[in-house]
Formats: structure tokens, sequence, C-alpha cells
């Protein structure tokens, strides 16, 4: 019968099912929790040009890749986002634009209906405008509201994605009511992963374990009141859990990330893995980059992995979990997730969870996501804060 | 959503929903936000006459017709609607 699959099967050699292209790196938002690269303003400047976007779509069509996220930063903030909407419509991809909503014009909207873009995933902060405005660093409040009226209108499928913290998450309820109410078709309560902006923020947004155990109960309450009407998806964050996520699917296995200048990721932030030179479109293409370039073969499969995940009986189930964040947290990419019970370096979890329970830590100002914080930090002057994560970027 | 299934029902694909045929994958897909199926062969032809216009005796009848060497095909048509009820791929047409 029919099998669900998000595209992780073991079909060998796997393709890409799912393509993500960060088409820009520049956004007017300043997300305290964005997951972009911590000196993502090193990268602002060489984007690839149309005629290069078109290039990818059409090679990645052809590897087999089927689901598109268009996203950036914003992705609005391009002009040519109609071309590349248009291109991708008539190639069959099923296509998906990523935004915060600035930038979204009647006019624009009318033109992605008629390029054949298949959703809108729109992200919300919180039902209150202080929040809201706080957490994004703008005042975007209004103009979100907005922006789902206009989605509606349009009759695209109602995304909404909500990066859950300390924040937002006792407002849970609320969240899910405004969703319903504005005529949400699917939601996404995605709890922070700490990568980028966010792990330097990590003290600062991470909720308690009895607050995320309430938002659970509460997410699951309304699914029940609401039933198929709209789905909820609960993405549960890895600090708390026992276990880490199977990162990706897998490395190399089912996602391909293009980011704004051209390089060729398995994942968002595997940049900072040291030792690794990642393929760029502009040099060799995409079917060596996800077929034969090292980066890409690097983390396939099981053979790099070391105890205790090599001889672990769950090891299928989550591949010794995500490369970024071991590397990160730990320094070595090749050990155990220490989100993992069975790692040797878990304590740097429990360490962290303690830590944001520490008002005096957990109250220190956040770095927002913007160019000058970025540069900062690409120019080594916030090494006090960015130290203790290894090679952060 | 378990109500038996009437021959003379007309379903369609449930909206904002996508079902094509995908070369690389060697079979057909199901598309919605946030999420995709891969249908097996038996499955991607049932639901590739659940056009908003046949009813459900006419697919079955279809289906009969295009693969008459296979035994009980009814009830797999059957099944395999109810199945697609139950995960809202598919709605009933007033
Ligand atoms: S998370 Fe916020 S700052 Fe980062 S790209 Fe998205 S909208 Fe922009
Ligand atoms: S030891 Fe490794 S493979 Fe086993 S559950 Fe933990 S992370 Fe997964």
């Amino acid at each position: 019968m029919a099998q669900q699959n998000n595209g992780a099967s073991l079909n060998h050699p796997p393709k890409p099912f799912w393509l993500l292209a960060e088409i820009t790196y520049r956004c007017p938002l300043h997300c305290a929790f964005c997951y972009n690269p911590t000196d993502y303003a090193t990268h602002t400047q060489n984007e690839l040009s149309t005629e290069q976007w078109i290039k990818v779509l059409r090679d990645a069509r052809k590897l087999g890749a089927l689901q598109l996220g268009i996203s950036g930063g914003e992705p609005l903030l391009r002009d040519d986002i109609e071309e590349i909407v248009a291109e991708a419509g008539s190639l069959g991809y099923y296509s998906n634009l990523i935004t915060s909503g600035v930038g979204l014009t009647e006019k624009r909207i009318a033109e992605f209906k008629r390029g054949g873009l298949d959703h809108i995933q729109l992200s919300m902060h919180d039902i209150t405008k202080d929040i809201n405005n706080f957490i994004t660093d703008t005042n975007t409040f209004e103009l979100k509201k907005k922006v789902a009226a206009m989605i509606k209108e349009y009759d695209y499928p109602m995304v909404l994605n909500v990066v859950i913290h300390r924040y937002n998450i006792e407002h849970i309820g609320e969240i899910l009511e405004m969703a319903e109410a504005i005529g949400a078709d699917f939601v996404e309560l995605a709890n922070t992963q700490y990568y980028g902006w966010s792990l330097l923020n990590r003290a600062q947004l991470m909720p308690t374990r009895e607050q995320l155990e309430k938002a659970e109960a509460i997410t699951n309450k309304f699914r029940e009141r609401v039933g198929n009407k709209m789905k909820v998806f609960f993405v549960v964050p890895d600090y708390y859990a026992d276990r880490p996520k199977k990162c990706m699917n897998g490395w190399g296995e089912v996602f391909m990330i293009v980011t704004a200048n051209g390089d060729v990721l398995p994942c968002h932030s595997a940049r900072s893995l040291p030792g690794l030179e990642f393929p760029n479109v502009r040099d060799k293409g995409l079917e060596w980059a996800w077929n034969e370039s090292p980066a890409f073969n690097k983390y396939r499969g099981d053979d790099w992995m070391k105890e205790p995940c090599r001889t672990c009986p769950e090891k299928e189930k989550d591949l010794g979990g995500c490369r970024c964040q071991t590397y990160l947290l730990t320094g070595d990419p090749e050990g155990t997730d220490p989100v993992c019970s069975k790692s040797p370096t878990h304590q740097i979890i429990l360490d962290a969870i303690e830590e944001a329970k520490n008002p005096q830590i957990a109250s220190r100002p956040i770095l927002f996501r913007n160019d000058k914080n970025s540069r900062l930090i690409a120019d080594g002057e916030l090494s006090e804060i960015v130290k203790p994560f290894h090679a952060l970027p | 959503m378990s109500d038996k299934i009437r021959s003379d029902q007309v379903f369609g694909l449930a909206k904002h929903y996508r079902f094509q045929w995908e070369e690389a994958q060697g079979g057909y897909v199901l598309l919605f936000p946030e999420g995709m199926i891969k249908l097996n062969g038996g499955a991607g032809e049932v639901i590739k006459r659940v056009d908003g216009k046949k009813t459900v005796g006419e697919i079955v009848a279809d289906c009969k017709a295009a693969f008459p060497d296979v035994p009980d095909l009814e009830a797999d048509v059957l099944a395999m609607l109810e199945l697609a009820v139950g995960k809202t791929w598919i709605t009933l047409k007033e």
C-alpha cells in the first residue's frame, strides 16, 4: 500500500528530493533565533544571478528534486523572484515560498499564482505585537496579519511557521487560536534548534522542560478539538529529548541546499564543520556536487561513526545525530551527538539547560541577527561570546 | 470517517494536493504542503482515477478493465479509497 515518505527510504544511490534555495541572505528582519550563519554578512555580495538560479533549478530537477523551498534571508528581497518561481512551476516542482511576509504585495502574489507557486509558508511570532516586534527586532506585526489575509484570498494553503522559544511558549494556546481564526491549514510549531544566531542566544531563548511539557499538552488538546481541519506539527526541541534527531534525514540522503552565493550543502550549517570544502555551483555543477563531491560523501551512511554509535542497535534511527551540533558543542565532528543520553559528552546539554535557568546568564542582552553584529563576528570582535561554540560561522 | 464507501459516491483530490508521475521515483506521488507520499503501483493506479467526476463504481470498473487478471480487485480498490479518505488525501464531492 501507500507508504508515508519524507524521502528517506533506503533507495541507493540517494536522490535529492528536496532542494532548498536560500536565494539571498539579505533580510529586513533581525530574528534572535535565525539559523543563518553568523558570518552571513560576508556572503551577501556575490549572490547567484537569475540565470544561475534557473540552471540550479533545472539541474536539481534532473537529479530527482521535487520539493522546492525558496527561502533566505528574505527571498522577496530579490527582484527576480517571479522569474525563479515561474521556472520552478514549469519544471514541475512542488514549490514553497518561505517568507516573513515583508515585501509581499498583491501584484507579486498574483504573479506567483500565475507562475505556479504551490504554497507560501509565513513565519509568525506571537499574538502580541510586543513580542513579535521584540524577537524580530522590527515593527512587523500588523504587516504579517495583512499578508496572512492575502494568502487566503489567493487561495493558497496557509502554512504558518512559528518558532517557539521562551518569549512565546506560554502563549501557545493563543497562537493556535489566532492560527485558527485566520484560517491556517497547517501550523508548524518549531521549537528553536540551536545553530547560528540561536546558538549564541541559547541561554536567553531556551524554555524550561515544564514550559515545554505544558505547551505540548495544550497543543494536543487543540488538535483533538480541531481534528482534520488544521494540521499542527509540534517539532520537539532535541535538548529535551533522550535521542538526537536524524539530522536532515541523513547526510546527503534527501536534502540539498544551495546558498545565496552558490555553495551546495547537505544541511544549513554544514559550513561550520572543519576540514570540508563544499562545492559551489559555479565550479563543477550540481550533479558532481551531489554524487561525487567529497563533502557530500563524507558523512553518508555510517562508515564514519565512532563508538558508542558504531555498535549501537539504534544507529539506523538517528545516524548518530547532527554533525554540526556535535562539532559546535564538542569540537569533534565525528562524535556522538551530545543530545543522546548514551553520549560521553551528554553533560554539555545538561549544563546548557542549567545555564538557561541562571537568571544572570539568561538576562544577558540578545545578539540580534543583523549586518553589524555579523561583521563584528566575522572580524573576531565578539570572540568572548562565540568562543564556547567551536568555529561558529 | 470510517463510513463505508458507496459505489455512487464521487471523490476528488483534497484541496491543495497534487498528484503526478515522477520519472525519478519511477512512480506516482502525492504532493502537499510539508510533505510528499510516494504511492506504490496499485495505489497510484487508484488515485490516478480519482478525478472529481468518476463514481466509485466507475473507478472499480475502470481498474478491472485495465487489470483483468488481478483477483479481488474491487476489495483492494475500496480499501485503497478508504485509506485515502482516512488520510485526507481525497474528499467527497458534493
Ligand atoms: S529567521 Fe528572521 S532574520 Fe533569519 S532569515 Fe528568517 S526572517 Fe530573516
Ligand atoms: S549512541 Fe549514537 S547511534 Fe546510538 S542512539 Fe545515541 S546517537 Fe544514536
